[in-house]
């Protein structure tokens, strides 16, 4: 028995290294690439641990100038877009909760369907006869697609979630619906708005397809600039490789350090999305 | 969910929560509905930027079946999700098995496991680009230590479809192992007790009481899976803009061509259009698949 205990142990290991090792390896790889020198990126085989390390590639993204904009680009861009969704979106996840719209959802899945293109043509249109390329509003604007169906979305759940008790109390104290929401609802709801904010946040830091239609050489968050980077810089996979990490590194530390609120959110979101859509077919309506 | 039957005293005035949505609902109507009914207008315009429009009727319909890129684009379109879907499908279930069990450092591996799909898209196709290089690439290394040929990879049209599959693999296979995990979490333990008594095999009791159990959370990862690997952009934008030539050239590629490449907005919102009802029409089918054949039986709550 206790040797078919240590066998299973030995499998589960080397299951658990099984799928855990690409995604280390991947960012481990990655960090190496982005801290070795031209000529150890360009080695065969390849050089995992280099005996110089190569910091400058750091330096050189960091201190380049446009960098420090594209930074602000999208800490603006993310920034105004997820306030903005949260400023809208929680209201209306209570609302729609405590009216109990749940066919109101319907909407949100069909934002969550279409592809983010079908609303690009229509919206880059608009900007352009309003004369607005070429500043950050408009993708601080379509930025709203991405961040308002989820706040929406998760708050819409977690207020279902909150207990009416407290709210009736107080209504029947006097307080106004907005009084109620401001003081009961709201304070309770903070570990939703704080998933909320989280997955917003890293959707919108995350979006690319946006900014290569919208971003004009001044207006490029990070993403489209290290897009660009790639077809100006083919060769030099350092500088390349440091410019990705640094992009992508406020999400891993975010998904490392809210990583609770980041799976409660994106598994009840999905489940509760996939219940909505099956209850939506023909037969059962 | 226990809360969908509130006390009458709130229902008496539902109008009254209207001022809280309304906000929210002024935004959905100008970036989700003014969008797409302007996209229905335009798509039976012949609209080019910088030139007048006319009106058409369903001419930019008509055009497509007849646009050997778009049909081609629709196949590889199809292959690639039916793979994207199939394989984190695979993969995420045997993670989610093994998130299940109990080991040390679970939390903090879990958190290195989802750590691809929360990622930067574009910063890690840029890493994959590299890796992929025929002849500086990781990849090819890592190939010829188990001895297999170096690859093509993304270079090559014939294994550019899989490659990018690979990534996306990679990439998604962390959420369906988070809804299989929620899947899991949800099990009774008494057929567990009860098959172990019988001397069932592990295998035996993933085969006939797991997997009819978690069905239904299958079921929902499959959907959402269908849905995003069709709208796959940002990983083969980055890594291959649609090549070599157009072999991985999906709808989605072709439609940001046709509208911001060629600025032909009429057809590429009639495109647009269509792309939106074939992956409604591919749920749909995957929705009545499920009712024909009973894959939510089990499940009974979900």
């Amino acid at each position: 028995m206790s040797v078919r205990k240590i066998l299973n142990k030995i499998a589960l290991a080397i299951c658990v290294f099984l799928i855990v090792s690409p995604a280390i390896f991947f960012f481990l790889w990655m960090l190496s690439l982005s801290v070795k020198y031209e000529i150890d990126n360009a080695s065969y085989p390849p050089v995992f641990i280099p005996d110089r390390f190569a910091w400058q590639n750091y330096i050189d993204v960091l201190a380049s100038n446009r960098f420090t904009t594209y930074f602000f680009n999208t800490l603006i861009v993310t920034g105004t877009a997820t306030l903005a969704a949260l400023l809208v979106g929680v209201p209306a996840g209570y609302g729609i909760a405590r009216m109990q719209a749940h066919r109101s959802a319907v909407v949100i899945l069909i934002a969550r369907i279409t592809p983010g293109l079908s609303y690009l043509i229509p919206l880059f249109l608009l900007f352009q006869w309003l004369g607005l390329l070429g500043t950050l509003v408009p993708q601080i604007i379509i930025h709203l697609v991405v961040t308002v169906p989820i706040v929406i979305w998760i708050m819409m759940g977690y207020f279902e979630t909150t207990p009416l008790e407290l709210e009736e109390a107080a209504g029947i104290d006097g307080a106004t619906r907005w009084q109620v929401f401001r003081h009961v609802a709201l304070p309770i709801a903070k570990p939703g708005i704080a998933v909320a904010f989280i997955l917003a946040v890293i959707f919108s830091w995350n979006n690319f397809v946006f900014g290569i239609v919208l971003a004009g050489r001044e207006t490029r968050t990070l993403p489209v600039a290290v897009y660009n980077m790639i077809s100006f810089d083919q060769l030099s996979w350092g500088p390349l490789a440091a410019a990705a990490l640094i992009v992508t590194l406020p999400v891993l530390l975010l998904t490392v350090f809210a990583q609770r609120q980041i799976v409660a959110g994106l598994t009840a979101g999905a489940v509760k999305g996939g219940v909505v859509l099956l209850s939506w077919h023909p037969g059962r309506a | 969910m226990s809360s969908s039957t509130g006390p009458p005293a709130l229902k008496l005035r539902p109008l009254s929560y209207w001022p809280f949505v309304l906000p929210a609902l002024v935004v959905v109507l100008a970036v989700i509905v003014f969008p797409w009914v302007f996209t229905i207008w335009m798509s039976l315009q012949e609209w080019k930027v910088g030139s007048p429009t006319t009106f058409v009727g369903l001419a930019n319909y008509v055009r497509m079946p007849n646009d050997p890129r778009f049909v081609e684009a629709v196949w590889h379109t199809l292959l690639y999700t039916a793979l994207s879907v199939i394989l984190p499908l695979i993969f995420g279930t045997f993670a989610a098995v093994v998130f299940h069990q109990k080991f040390p450092l679970r939390g903090f591996l879990r958190g290195v496991f989802i750590m691809p799909m929360m990622a930067t898209p574009v910063a890690i196709a840029l890493v994959w680009t590299m890796m992929f290089h025929p002849q500086l690439g990781v990849l090819n290394y890592l190939l010829s230590l188990v001895g297999l040929p170096a690859q093509l990879w993304v270079f090559d049209p014939g294994t550019v479809i899989p490659s990018l599959v690979l990534v996306e693999t990679w990439q998604w296979t962390p959420l369906v192992m988070l809804i299989v995990l929620g899947g899991l979490a949800a099990l009774p333990t008494e057929p567990y007790e009860a098959a172990l008594i019988d001397g069932a095999s592990f295998w035996q009791m993933f085969r006939y009481i797991t997997l009819p159990l978690i069905t239904p959370f299958l079921f929902i990862a499959a959907m959402i899976r269908l849905i995003d690997a069709l709208k796959s952009f940002d990983i083969i934008f980055a890594i291959t803009q649609g090549g070599p030539g157009s072999a991985s050239e999906t709808i989605n590629l072709y439609l940001y061509s046709v509208a911001f490449v060629y600025y032909d907005v009429g057809y590429g919102s009639a495109i647009a259009l269509v792309f939106f009802v074939l992956i409604v029409m591919l749920a749909a089918v995957m929705l009545y698949f499920r009712q024909r054949f009973h894959w939510n039986e089990a499940g009974g709550g979900a």
